[in-house]
């Protein structure tokens, strides 16, 4: 097998100096950007004040930096024999919250671990790319075409999303699922066999729409028609397009947001966040945020392209589509295009579990960006490493 | 190539082209983002911008000081009190049902109390304060503003109400305010105002739009919740006009109190030259406060069942047959007719009319009778011979002139027309044509002819100010508006009276109380100067039969209540210088003179003494000492 030795053509170690030269500081830049925006945001939602949210953001943001940076310098081969076991605590951790989370919002979603309150369900979108990207790279282009070998990763995504669906979180199952979809197309998959799931899902509609929870059932049935509860659930709706489209081109200015500082807003320092920039900075506003997550994108589309690991590119591009997910899902959400499911903005709304997830995300990006010429073997690491 | 190596390529390949696959999937979403952010902020955000508008700014009204009502001298007689009234704040009380307890122990809460501030609770957004209790006394006020920490959420507000100071005494002509209903909406914003209360009776319902003053209004800047975040302009109310009266409420007072001992009467004073009301009564009255205060539905079946009818005015909407004070009018018919007061007739007790006998009520007859001396003996058969040349048309033409079969006009809500008859009349309305003995006994004031205290009142204003149409009013101005007063200044039209003719009546009516053998001698002033001249008249209510009538008439006071004779009088002094005039009807009283003629000698007597006009020479009594 002198593939192996191939593969082993570079050190296994770098220098700190070496890993530092090659962190993509333009991409840090552009993620310090949208931290900054999100501050911005959230001092205008606190009605030009730092409390209580804006302050709080900056300084997780500057601890979650550093574990950005860590993680970035961090070995993938690292993350490649943790990816597993980090994959299975988490799913521990959401078993737990089942029976001893704390209830929140009507949904037991937390797990009270001391010092902080964890969303293992927010873990378990990065925990399960790292899983599934284990998995396919030690898979041949003509496993992953056997069914028989899809059982495992079709485990890794189901568990999961249906202990968060239990919770219930429609948004983060859907988020899990999608994000599980992508490794699964990426890994090469037949297309085919995402048009019989997708057939088959439709078949097992009637059966899910039953198993759903009378209030979402009311948020899929409000977004199909909002008017038909304007002060109750299509009230968010509502106000959310009132507020964005108010904005027009240029927008009402910042700390000008008339609708967001009266409360018309619902949760305008976390899902709803994007409403606010949209109102107080216009059309101009609302593409400028777009355009530099295109940017993080991008980035992460290179990364991918360019990683010498299969491993590092499953990783890096599913770590991306996740994050894509997250930024379509809530700004189509707020524009009235998808129905309202929980789902932050990455890095600007407010929330701890969220920047953690995005942070970690964008660290292992940066990561396999760092370590792209590092082969991995396609039978894993016989402890040649750390 | 190692197969291994053509693999990794293979797998390398295969990924490059599906993530070049979700890469165009991702491009296209976000250009559905781009799409949807031009559609909403650009192609529509002209109509977003609007509904923006909408959501941010709301107006509050405040509603403005009602206007006084006083008398002529001044004296308050509606006005605004301070009101303290004890709200609730949900949002703040948290457990509403702990805090009612707490609050049970100060003031008195009964179970509907506490239901009706549930409900509101449940309907309104919690930090909406809710009115849980009014009226409190300054007691409760201070108890409650003692142990205000066990009662969390609880305030004590000072609101207005509106407050009658002399109640029952005023009520038919000042009348009450009440919740706004849904037919009394106009459009004007104040009227939706929770809590607001317009004019529902009286004066406070004829001159509402005046005293109702206009609302204030603040535009203020509202999150969704509708909390108040910052105001953005204030435009201050106008507070309602004051509304002076006619009204001698010292005159009003003695006249409520004199008739309050009748169990229903009622008693109308005016200035026969100016129309001014002076006093107005109608007995038995209720408590106009009651109904802004919100009556029970108990309290306010009581008051419709009731057969007195204390709701009615009856000065104004009582309609009795007049009886013999309808003689003045014949009278004037007559001479109009060329039927002067000298010519005789003669009184045997009776009249025969066709196959029927019409009687006088002295069953001896007046003898040899002429005008003069007919009205001061009130004799029938005078009256039914000379209604029998006159006609009934004749004498409801002089009628209509005079104020009768139709509404005199005052400022007052539900003031009636009363019925002058005549043979189209009758025609129209009963299908019969009019027969002869109908005019007879139509000329002594009965049969079919209605007419109210106010109508008579009238009447003897219309002779003593030599036969000017004056019009009655109780509004003698309104402060701050102008045209009120002018109109009332206005001269009144003049109805073509011959001054001496009148004068005549006014000898007659002179006689009638202070000539032996008058109808009124007995209930005459004695005070020099200050004399009254007037008209008795005893209205039946039941027919007389012939058996009763052989049998000899049953005393009125043997009678039932409901069946005696209403007792009635019109009166004006001084008779040397008329200018008061006076009308009373004492329902089921018995005898206009013996009932009814005390009473309005005794308010002439009154109004002369207060002379609100001052109209009177000076008081022969003045220097006497009381």
């Amino acid at each position: 097998m002198t593939g192996y030795n191939l593969s082993f053509r570079r050190t296994p170690s770098m220098s700190l100096l070496q890993k530092l030269l090659q962190v993509n500081w333009a991409v840090v830049l552009l993620i310090c950007a949208l931290a900054g925006v999100g501050a911005g945001m959230l001092y205008s939602a606190a009605n030009a004040s730092m409390e209580p949210w804006a302050e709080r953001h900056l300084i997780r943001f500057a601890v979650l930096f550093v574990l950005l940076i860590a993680i970035a310098l961090t070995d993938i081969r690292i993350w490649f024999r943790f990816a597993y076991p980090a994959y299975f605590i988490t799913l521990i951790l959401l078993v737990a919250v089942e029976f001893k989370g704390t209830v929140g919002m009507g949904a037991q979603r937390w797990i009270d671990l001391g010092v902080i309150q964890l969303q293992p369900s927010e873990v378990m979108k990065v925990t399960l790319v790292l899983a599934l990207a284990r998995y396919f790279h030690s898979l041949s282009l003509e496993d992953v075409r056997r069914p028989l070998y899809l059982l495992f990763p079709l485990f890794l995504v189901l568990a999961p999303a249906g202990l968060v669906l239990k919770q219930p979180d429609l948004g983060t199952a859907t988020m899990l699922v999608l994000a599980g979809g992508a490794l699964f197309l990426l890994a090469g998959v037949r297309l085919w066999k995402f048009l019989l799931v997708a057939v088959a899902t439709g078949a097992i509609l009637p059966v899910a729409w039953n198993s759903l929870h009378q209030y979402q059932k009311n948020r899929v049935l409000t977004f199909l028609d909002p008017s038909s509860d304007p002060l109750g659930a299509g009230y968010h709706i509502t106000q959310s397009k009132i507020a964005l489209g108010s904005g027009g081109v240029f927008g009402r200015g910042f700390l000008e947001g008339t609708q967001s500082h009266l409360n018309f807003l619902p949760e305008k320092q976390t899902d709803f966040i994007f409403t606010m920039l949209a109102e107080e900075f216009g059309m101009v506003g609302a593409m400028g945020l777009i355009g530099l997550y295109l940017l993080v994108f991008l980035y992460g589309f290179a990364v991918a392209l360019t990683s010498s690991n299969h491993f590092g590119r499953l990783l890096a591009l599913g770590l991306t589509v996740n994050l894509f997910f997250y930024v379509f899902i809530n700004m189509a959400m707020v524009m009235g295009l998808l129905p309202v499911v929980g789902i932050p903005l990455p890095l600007v709304s407010y929330g701890g579990t969220a920047m953690l997830t995005a942070m970690t995300s964008f660290g292992l990006i940066l990561c396999v960006r760092v370590h792209k010429d590092i082969s991995i073997p396609r039978r894993g690491l016989q402890g040649e490493v750390v | 190539m190692s197969r291994a190596r053509t693999e990794e390529q293979n797998r390398q390949k295969s990924f490059t082209r599906r993530a070049l696959l979700l890469g165009s999937a991702k491009a296209a979403l976000l250009s559905v983002l781009g799409a949807r952010l031009y559609y909403l902020q650009v192609v529509d955000a002209e109509r977003y911008r609007l509904l923006a508008e909408d959501n941010r700014i709301s107006m509050r009204l405040s509603a403005p000081r009602r206007g006084r009502i006083v008398d002529r001298n001044g004296i308050p007689l509606a006005v605004n009190r301070q009101n303290y009234q004890v709200h609730m704040v949900a949002e703040q009380a948290q457990d509403v049902d702990r805090t009612l307890d707490a609050l049970t122990h100060i003031i008195h809460l009964d179970r509907e109390d506490r239901a009706r501030v549930k409900r509101d609770i449940a309907a309104r957004r919690s930090f909406v304060p809710v009115q849980v209790k009014d009226n409190l006394t300054w007691d409760q006020v201070s108890r409650i503003a003692v142990n205000s920490v066990e009662l969390p959420g609880v305030f004590v507000e000072a609101g207005q109400s509106r407050h009658y100071p002399y109640g029952p005494t005023l009520a038919h002509i000042v009348g009450y305010v009440g919740a706004v209903s849904e037919q009394d909406l106009t459009g004007d914003p104040v009227l939706e105002l929770p809590g607001f209360r317009i004019g529902k009776n009286g004066v406070e319902k004829v001159h509402d739009e005046e005293l109702r003053g206009r609302a204030g209004n603040t535009q203020v800047e509202v999150n969704a919740v509708g909390r108040v975040m910052q105001q953005i302009s204030r435009v201050e109310g106008q507070p309602g006009h004051d509304v002076e009266l006619t009204l001698d409420m010292g005159l009003q007072n003695y006249a409520h109190q004199r008739l309050i001992g009748e169990r229903s009467a009622s008693a109308v004073v005016m200035d026969a030259i100016t129309g001014d009301v002076l006093s107005l009564v109608s007995v038995p009255s209720y408590d106009p406060s009651a109904f802004t205060r919100g009556l029970s539905s108990s309290e306010w079946r009581s008051l419709i069942e009731d057969p007195l009818s204390p709701l009615s005015n009856k000065a104004i909407s009582g309609q009795y047959a007049p009886g013999s004070t309808f003689k003045m009018v014949v009278s004037l018919a007559a001479m109009e007719h060329h039927i002067g007061p000298q010519e005789e007739v003669y009184c045997p007790g009776y009249m025969d009319l066709g196959n029927h006998r019409f009687h006088c009520w002295r069953r001896g007859g007046h003898g040899r009778m002429h005008m003069r001396d007919a009205l001061k003996q009130s004799c029938d058969v005078y009256f039914y011979d000379i209604a029998k040349r006159l006609g009934i048309d004749a004498i409801a033409s002089m009628a209509r002139r005079m104020g009768f079969g139709q509404t005199v006009g005052i400022d007052l809500p539900s003031e009636r027309t009363g019925l002058m008859p005549t043979e189209d009349w009758k025609l129209a309305n009963i299908g019969e044509r009019w027969q002869g003995g109908e005019t007879l006994i139509q000329a002594i004031g009965q049969g079919y002819m209605l007419a109210t205290p106010l109508q008579l009142a009238v009447m003897t204003a219309r002779l003593v100010n030599g036969g000017k149409a004056i019009r009655p009013h109780v509004t003698r101005r309104i402060v701050g508006v102008e045209n009120i007063t002018e109109e009332v200044k206005e001269e009144s039209p003049d109805l073509g009276l011959m001054p001496l003719q009148v004068k005549s009546i006014l000898d007659a009516m002179d006689a009638v109380c202070n000539e032996r053998r008058g109808t009124a001698y007995s209930a005459r002033i004695h005070l020099p100067g200050w004399e009254m001249g007037g008209k008795t008249g005893t209205s039946q209510v039941r027919r007389i039969t012939a058996s009763e009538r052989a049998a000899g008439i049953v005393r009125n006071e043997d009678l039932p209540w409901r069946r005696r004779d209403h007792a009635l009088f019109v009166g004006y002094a001084p008779v040397h210088n008329p200018r008061y005039v006076c009308s009373v009807v004492v329902e089921h009283g018995g005898g206009g003179g013996s009932v009814a003629a005390p009473i309005a000698r005794d308010l002439l007597i009154e109004t002369q003494r207060r002379d609100p006009m001052d109209a009177m020479p000076p008081s022969p009594l003045a220097g006497l000492k009381e």
